[in-house]
């Protein structure tokens, strides 16, 4: 029935080819506007699609929109007062960012940082990991009609976030830790938040993988869907989770350990094809290895100063600057940024939420770095954007961007 | 494990005068090579059998405007992952000549970083597909990371430098 009204509509349409000129199709795409504040793309970024009907044809982004010009605005800075601009990079995981950034200041400095700092600070970086991922594979699910296990989710990230309370007094710009160790001390009842923490999440997070992994509807919408090949990735600059999903085990956790990672035990979870399903499951499997690596920190945790013995460096107590001389230079040496930092320049790497988070610092042995730039994982890997989405459609679209877990503050710098 | 000094001779071996200036701070071989160079040495590192130097860290660049002839250095940061071995190596440029090919042919990734270092520091990659802003507004006239652009308002008298910062 169908087809012959098809056919009388076409025929009655067809114009008299009494001449030469063929007829003309113009323009039978349509431009369709993806953000930029969009509900669907998490963050501030334009992606002007040209759709076929419901197939993508070819995307163009712009970025920029929340462009703050933190590598010039950290140009003028003190360093400890630029930890507060790596806060709000990829603000779902600001410590690691933070800590990232503490670490590349001490190898300019060339300060050894306590043990116990250093696995305090594996603890911090390993939960920001799970509440970036979490949010990443949370968010996921919305994406794709599954608000659940978004929720039971968030409310562990709020248990997170009071760890990040009361071990620094923030929750998302944390500010997290001191050039040369912690600010302070792991309070007893951080230390019993955390193991709490150790506790009940295996249990949400198997429920949430029990609601999600082998979903119908989930693996419709997620198989097969925005997937990227090894060496496409590699030559996209692909790292962290995408990276491996991809099958390619490049951590920075184990490739170039930092912060005492080389004494834990963890597996780097692999995916095999890249898609979004992949990037799904590297992440929930990275949770529970990180869960792993809080365990053994949290049990083995060293006993020592929780910061390095430079006093130059790091801000002494309280106390001691009313009473003592020394103290009070140094004190008041520190906060007016006048540390006196040998010239030279580093490049850091942290494995951040997204893949490897760099430092580059140039120190001409003023106050401020004489350039300091940011190797964003998100900015490098985004621009892949578009061809893992031609061809597919715009559900797909909006899937895949939400699995390679743009963060629009990383994204912009 | 490779090691700084081993890689630096291959290095000098095939490219000659071209490279300079060989350092390795913080156990980073760090050199620099002529611009002409630079495109060849990035598909050398990738191709080599054995260095396998295949994946591009970074892209960004540094402003020195104190040093004439060399205003602009363009820093890249490459990764063996099969040797777990990073180099950087840096290209100097004049500022009134600011040009150099792009990268993006043996490194997909190398396009936007290249557009970022474009946007803010005015460097030219000659060859790339598609060289426009990415992060300012495209009506900006100026690069802002270039050292002659103060961050804070020059008129102001009371922030002195001495006690402010740079």
């Amino acid at each position: 029935m169908v087809s012959d009204e098809l056919d009388i509509a076409t025929k009655t349409n067809v114009p008299a080819r009494n001449d030469e000129t063929p007829v003309q199709y113009v323009n039978e795409l349509t431009t369709l506007n993806l953000g930029p504040t969009h509900p669907a793309t998490h963050g501030i970024f334009q992606n002007i699609l040209q759709m076929d009907g419901e197939k993508i044809v070819s995307g163009e982004q712009t970025i920029g929109y929340i462009h703050r010009a933190f590598e010039k605005i950290a140009e003028r800075r003190p360093f400890y007062q630029i930890t507060t601009l790596t806060d709000r990079m990829n603000y779902c995981s600001s410590p690691i960012n933070n800590m990232g950034w503490h670490m590349t200041v001490e190898k300019l400095l060339g300060i050894e940082v306590p043990k116990r700092a250093q696995y305090i600070r594996v603890i911090m970086m390993e939960l920001a990991r799970i509440a970036d991922h979490l949010i990443c594979n949370g968010i996921l699910g919305v994406d794709t009609g599954a608000f659940t296990g978004f929720l039971y989710l968030f409310e562990e990230r709020e248990n997170i976030y009071e760890i990040y309370e009361e071990v620094c007094g923030a929750r998302l710009t944390t500010n997290m830790g001191r050039i040369g160790g912690m600010e302070r001390d792991l309070s007893p009842t951080a230390i019993r938040k955390i193991k709490e923490f150790i506790q009940r999440y295996p249990k949400v997070l198997r429920e949430f993988e029990n609601l999600f992994n082998r979903n119908r509807i989930f693996m419709d919408r997620t198989v097969n869907v925005g997937g990227i090949s090894a060496e496409r990735a590699l030559s996209y600059g692909f790292t962290g989770p995408n990276l491996r999903a991809a099958g390619v085990d490049y951590d920075v956790r184990v490739m170039n350990p930092y912060s005492s990672y080389e004494e834990f035990e963890f597996d780097i979870p692999v995916g095999q094809s890249g898609d979004t399903y992949d990037r799904f499951m590297v992440r929930n499997e990275e949770m529970w290895q990180s869960l792993r690596i809080i365990e053994q920190a949290i049990n083995n945790l060293p006993e020592g100063p929780y910061y390095a013995d430079a006093p130059q460096y790091y801000l002494p107590p309280k106390q001691e600057v009313y009473k003592n001389m020394e103290a009070l230079i140094y004190h008041f040496k520190i906060v007016m940024g006048e540390i006196d930092a040998p010239v030279g320049e580093v490049y850091h790497a942290v494995e951040g939420g997204n893949g490897e988070l760099g430092f580059y610092l140039i120190s001409d042995g003023g106050r401020a770095p004489y350039r300091l730039h940011f190797r964003r994982p998100c900015f490098i890997y985004y621009q892949a954007f578009p061809e893992m989405c031609v061809g597919s459609t715009l559900s797909d679209a909006i899937v895949t961007m939400s699995s390679l877990n743009v963060i629009a503050g990383e994204l912009d710098a | 494990m490779l090691t700084n000094e081993e890689v630096a001779q291959t290095i000098i071996q095939q490219f000659g005068d071209a490279v300079s200036d060989f350092d390795d701070p913080f156990d980073l071989l760090t050199f620099s090579v002529t611009r002409e160079q630079i495109i060849p040495l990035i598909q050398y590192l990738k191709e080599h059998p054995t260095y396998q130097i295949a994946f591009l860290t970074d892209i960004t660049a540094v402003h020195y405007p104190d040093s004439p002839g060399r205003e602009l250095c363009v820093v890249y940061h490459m990764h063996s992952f099969v040797n777990n071995y990073r180099v950087r190596v840096k290209v100097y440029l004049p500022a009134e000549d600011p040009h150099i090919p792009t990268a993006t042919k043996q490194h997909l990734s190398a396009n936007w970083m290249e557009r970022e270092t474009f946007d803010l520091f005015g460097v030219i990659f000659d060859g790339h597909p598609d060289l426009r802003r990415i992060l300012n507004m495209e009506e900006m006239d100026y690069h802002p990371m270039l050292k002659q652009y103060p961050l804070e308002d020059a008129t102001r008298e009371d922030k002195i430098d001495a006690l402010f910062g740079r």
